[in-house]
């Protein structure tokens, strides 16, 4: 049995010698949660992929598999591609964390880049977008546009990512109109077009004539649609197919200028373990066309805000902002940083209901 | 003219042949499409079903192979006996789930404390969490007459709420920054369950897979109770009559495989998986009804079926990344098994005639 397990090792170094020989291609992998028709998170990923195909041509090669389940699948999956030579590879979903930790172990050679996850290494970096910047902007015309007052939200998980952008668009509805009120439904799903469908439904049937989403399908635009007077948001990608009504504007995932920086790296060979946290400055988070369905004001204001947070000259989370339970969060022109954000567990003051558990 | 006519008794021969023949089926019709995706059929087929086996880097497949197969024999095994007998038991996803969080729970309540017995104690638990989830809809259809595939089906359902309610509150990792999700077992020794073997996949779930069949081999050939469920299956009268309790039976079908697909879980949750997670659930629980209809509801053949399907698992994704084909091509390849499978199950109890076409 010692032998079995040495020739094992033995095999895993020639595979790893494979890989390290990353021939004149440059090979790129990418492991995606969803398909890459979901129209939302993963098809944006794999708009970034192609981006590196068309940036380098033949210098690149680039893999992908879709619909990975989180667990044991995604490591094997993920020593698969490394056992096929890549060099680089980005694991998409916050549930990939433990298995790009685990086979970035096996495979020293190999840089992996984790998506919205927390744990580095030398050769694991993690990257992520402030998407909480987009909903600020989303917020703001959400409040502007509401004429019953009350904006439905669609919430995947109660994890920080989520939280953090339901305070967001809160705080910047409420600014723009004071009587605004949220009204929360958590579906547990990134992407299920059944289950968002039911919730938007839900959402319009309390009152609802904003509908903002943090699930992937296209779903709540078509209930919006069908309801009629319901404004939308686009999530992830544009879903242009909407607009100009309900679908008002977007909050984009673009990926594709920092995977082809990433790519670039690799080839130079001046790749390094980084953590990388890009909003709309950097043009990692993008705000899809506002169409004229909203006031030329409301617009003209939107753009303006996008343009404050762009220049860094306003932070999203600016001071005098409380807690849920009206205890002081940020002072006066106090801006939050970024370890609280991260780690966000809690409303702002004014919102309802409690963060389930 | 054909002619579809019934056998006096099911063939022998069909019965054991048709899932070679499905396979085989599969592997034209999957290659057929693959030609219109525009990918070379042999190559694709070669890499679903040569490289893993016998490929460049089978070395890391093969005990991967184990480690797929193993929870879809486990859970199949249990189904299977339930099956022969008319009691269907559909939700073993939601038992997989309940034993996976009775498991690592009594694990994570150990933590960090480091003892031989936290292991055990744990397998117990997600043995006990399987069958106390199966028993739900045992009992109501002892007790009430309700039918055992809704309330199965539907507890899976609120199984895997509990599952995010775990994974999200009580479960999760103090030292985890707010993300979800428990601490991972695979950093604490007495909770891991850790291949037997380094690098030969060989974990506790994978024994116990295999131990599994060769009990339910016991118990349907040589045992009163295994006859009893063979006899309610093919004639529930003489059942009747031979003095089978029934509700005896449906208590200890829908118990074990609930119990099996509870260690199924957590032997996962606890070795390759190695924490509560929202998603941690990939549909075991269903694809394990397709396996023990592949292996036609025989040890031996459930045992041949996990490590087949297995097979189109891990080829399938080696397919994706090398040949570029969408995953949902490699989901309709495995649906056509199913689907050949039943299709040629008819030769089994039909025999097909030509026959000259007579005067209508």
């Amino acid at each position: 049995m010692k032998l079995k397990t040495l020739l094992t090792g033995a095999a895993l170094a020639l595979g790893l010698a494979t890989a390290g020989f990353a021939e004149d291609k440059t090979k790129v992998g990418f492991v995606y949660v969803g398909p890459v028709g979901d129209g939302g998170w993963t098809f944006t990923h794999d708009q970034g992929r192609k981006a590196v195909e068309a940036e380098f041509g033949d210098k690149v090669e680039t893999v992908f598999v879709e619909n990975v389940a989180e667990g044991p699948d995604a490591e094997r999956v993920l020593t698969q591609m490394a056992l096929d030579g890549a060099d680089l590879i980005f694991t998409t979903s916050f549930g990939f964390g433990e298995a790009t930790i685990n086979v970035a172990k096996k495979f020293p050679n190999v840089k992996f880049e984790h998506a919205t996850g927390y744990q580095r290494a030398d050769n694991v970096s993690t990257y992520s977008a402030r998407f909480y910047e987009g909903r600020a902007v989303q917020g703001h015309i959400a409040g502007s546009m509401t004429e019953s007052n009350i904006i439905g939200y669609i919430a995947s998980y109660p994890i920080p990512e989520v939280i953090r952008g339901i305070n967001s668009a809160y705080i910047h509805a409420k600014k723009a109109n004071p009587d605004v009120e949220f009204r929360i439904v958590w579906v547990y799903t990134w992407f299920d077009p059944a289950k968002e469908a039911d919730a938007a439904k839900a959402l319009i049937e309390q009152g609802a004539d904003v509908i903002l989403q943090h699930t992937d399908s296209t779903a709540p635009h078509a209930a919006a649609q069908e309801a009629g007077g319901v404004v939308t948001f686009g999530q992830a990608s544009d879903m242009s197919q909407y607009a100009p009504f309900p679908r008002v504007s977007a909050l984009l995932d673009v990926w594709a200028p920092y995977y082809i920086e990433r790519t670039r790296a690799v080839m130079e060979g001046t790749w390094e373990s980084v953590d990388t946290w890009n909003g709309i400055a950097e043009g990692m988070v993008g705000i899809g066309e506002i169409t004229d369905a909203v006031p030329a004001e409301v617009k003209a204001e939107a753009l303006a805000l996008k343009e404050a947070l762009r220049t860094g000259e306003y932070h999203a989370f600016t001071g005098p902002i409380n807690k849920q339970d009206g205890s002081v969060w940020l002072a006066e022109g106090e801006t939050a940083n970024d370890g609280d954000l991260a780690g966000m567990q809690f409303y702002v003051e004014g919102i309802v209901g409690d963060i389930p558990n | 003219m054909i002619r579809v006519e019934k056998r006096p008794q099911p063939s022998q021969f069909w019965s054991a042949a048709t899932p070679v023949v499905a396979v085989l089926a599969t592997m034209v019709a999957g290659g057929l499409l693959f030609a219109v995706l525009g990918k070379d059929p042999l190559l694709a087929i070669k890499t679903i079903f040569w490289d893993p086996l016998f490929g460049e880097f089978s070395f890391y497949y093969r005990p991967q192979l184990l480690i797929k197969g193993a929870p879809l024999i486990l859970i199949a095994i249990g189904l299977s006996l339930g099956f022969r007998a008319g009691i269907w038991n559909i939700g073993a996803e939601g038992q997989y789930i309940i034993g996976a969080l009775v498991g690592a729970g009594i694990g994570l309540a150990f933590y960090p404390l480091e003892a031989w017995y936290i292991f055990p104690l744990m397998v117990l638990g997600g043995a006990f969490g399987g069958w106390a989830w199966g028993m739900i809809p045992a009992v109501l259809k002892v007790r009430f007459g309700t039918n055992e595939i809704l309330v199965s089906l539907m507890l899976v359902y609120v199984a895997e709420q509990f599952l995010a309610s775990m994974a999200l509150g009580l479960m999760r990792n103090p030292d985890g920054m707010g993300f979800p999700g428990s601490r991972n077992l695979q950093q604490y020794g007495s909770a891991y369950n850790a291949e037997l073997i380094a690098g030969s996949g060989m974990h506790w779930g994978v024994l116990s897979a295999f131990l599994a069949v060769i009990f339910a081999y016991i118990l349907l050939n040589r045992h009163m109770l295994g006859y009893h469920i063979r006899l309610t299956g093919e004639a529930p009268r003489a059942a009747r009559f031979a003095g089978v309790n029934p509700a005896r039976l449906i208590l200890f079908c829908l118990g074990t495989s609930g119990a099996l697909a509870g260690l199924a879980g957590l032997f996962e949750v606890a070795g390759p998986a190695g924490q509560v997670t929202i998603d941690f659930n990939v549909g075991y629980g269903f694809t394990a009804i397709i396996v023990a209809f592949l292996g036609r509801l025989h040890p031996i053949g459930i045992l041949l079926a996990g490590f087949l399907m297995a097979l189109t698992y891990i080829g399938g994704e080696i397919a994706q990344s090398q040949l570029g084909l969408p995953a949902a091509a490699i989901q309709v390849f495995q649906g056509m098994l199913l689907f050949f499978l039943l299709a040629f199950d008819l030769l089994t109890n039909f025999r097909i005639r030509l026959a000259r076409g007579e005067v209508a």
